[in-house]
């Protein structure tokens, strides 16, 4: 099904539009290096995560091109590596990525970054996409919880949450080889839910007492 | 509600959850619990932030030529995401309304002895979930495990010889569990429960049925 819907990718050439596009987007970039590929997006300099943010928030508001071309640059060929190495051939790996940043696109407007860094979100597509491409099943998903209309979540938050996720990024990649190595394992889906003994070791706890007093908030605000 | 639910998901099942691991079957329980627990939902976002940092750390792997092109290809040839009407809330969490195709009054409920009452819901084979009516007082079908087993509480309660689990709670049973949980009285419990082994049953559903209720 995935090879179905993405032949027209592979045979046809781009429209006039699209490619029009392409080439606007990688001008925003040509700066940063010989553009051999439009791969060389990629920032110089790693964003953090608010910049991340705002740039999710150009592409959902404005249509952002070359905030489109900074996020692909950098994310794109990470989540190439990990459908690799989650057990893709490199073309099935490298259409999938491609469909990945497409959703991207498409969902912008579903990032909440009160839950979420964006490399978090971008992880739940890959994973998904996985899910449906290699395991060929249905994810169910948790019922939605999404802040009303006229509600958005409270900067602060925001910010403590991003944050939150880069150090415990940090912390990961402290942990002794062995057991970051059972983690990572883990996230390829390598390991079964029994394999994985309780993960011990791991420093969670902030991110989700953050985020329950963001659902609290939000059950109170829909009450 | 939200509040009293006592029993939660494991990390390990969280993880393996967020990890995409999961059987299909067992991917339902645990998206539904998530469903009726903010606890074990703030849980999976971190879980879920593991995983990101797994990706994010990951060495850049080479895009071919024409793939940033390819993509705004993608873009270009569908329309953005249509916003889908979300079917009307009804007394199922999200997720297992999903799977039964609607409410609890549209189960396609079948007699399986005892007074019990089960609909088994389609999911690939990795595991079998199912939902269980079990009346108020009567005895829950004994099986025996293999493998995991879930079983989340909807409505009712069933106590075994050592907790009670209320709607919302979750028991996560292995092979070495024996147990002989009791419907309590009152009210039908409602379970959703999922096994990634075949059920062994016991004397209370003859063997040979077993064919007849996919198992
Ligand atoms: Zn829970």
């Amino acid at each position: 099904m995935l090879t179905e819907t993405l032949t027209p990718t592979k045979t046809t050439t781009p429209t006039a539009h699209t490619a029009l596009l392409a080439s606007k987007a990688l001008k925003q970039n040509k700066t940063q290096g010989d553009c051999t590929h439009e791969v060389n997006v990629t920032p110089a300099n790693k964003p953090d995560r608010m910049a991340w943010v705002t740039h999710l928030a150009a592409i959902r508001d404005n249509q952002d091109q070359s905030a489109f071309a900074e996020v692909f640059g950098y994310f794109a060929p990470r989540v190439k590596a990990f459908l690799m190495k989650s057990g893709a051939s490199p073309d099935l790996a490298e259409d999938v990525t491609q469909e990945v940043m497409a959703t991207l696109w498409r969902k912008a407007h579903m990032f909440d970054p009160a839950k979420a860094s964006v490399s978090t979100w971008i992880f739940t597509i890959a994973r998904n996409r996985r899910i449906d491409v290699l395991r060929k099943q249905r994810r169910p998903e948790p019922e939605d919880l999404t802040w009303g209309p006229e509600a958005e979540p409270d900067q602060e938050d925001v910010l403590a949450l991003q944050q939150e996720s880069a150090q415990l990024g940090e912390a990961i990649a402290a942990l002794p080889d062995k057991q970051r190595e059972l983690i990572v394992r883990a996230y390829y889906g390598e390991l079964t839910h029994s394999e994985i003994a309780d993960a011990t070791g791991l420093p969670l706890g902030t991110i989700k007492s953050r985020i329950r007093l963001a659902l609290d908030r939000l059950r109170h605000q829909l009450k | 509600m939200m509040n009293e639910i006592k029993h939660h998901l494991t990390d390990a099942l969280l993880m393996a959850y967020s990890a995409g691991s999961l059987p299909e079957g067992f991917n339902l329980v645990v998206a539904t619990h998530i469903s009726m627990c903010d606890e074990c939902r703030a849980r999976m976002h971190e879980f879920d932030t593991v995983g990101g940092a797994v990706m994010d750390a990951e060495a850049p792997e080479g895009l071919s030529d024409g793939s940033f092109a390819a993509t705004l290809a993608l873009i270009a040839a569908e329309p953005k995401d249509a916003i889908v009407a979300k079917p009307a809330k009804g007394d199922l969490p999200a997720p297992l309304q999903d799977y039964v195709g609607g409410n609890l009054a549209d189960v396609k409920w079948r007699k399986v002895g005892g007074g019990v009452r089960q609909a088994i819901l389609k999911t690939d084979k990795s595991a079998s979930v199912r939902l269980l009516h079990i009346p108020a007082g009567a005895q829950m079908p004994d099986h025996g495990h293999r493998g995991t087993e879930l079983t989340l509480v909807l409505q009712g309660a069933f106590k075994d010889e050592t907790d009670r689990f209320g709607a919302g709670d979750i028991e996560v049973a292995s092979e070495d569990d024996h147990h002989q949980p009791v419907a309590e009285m009152g009210q039908d419990c409602i379970c959703l429960a999922a096994t990634d082994a075949p059920l062994r049953f016991n004397s209370w559903i003859p063997r040979i049925a077993q064919p007849f209720l996919r198992i």
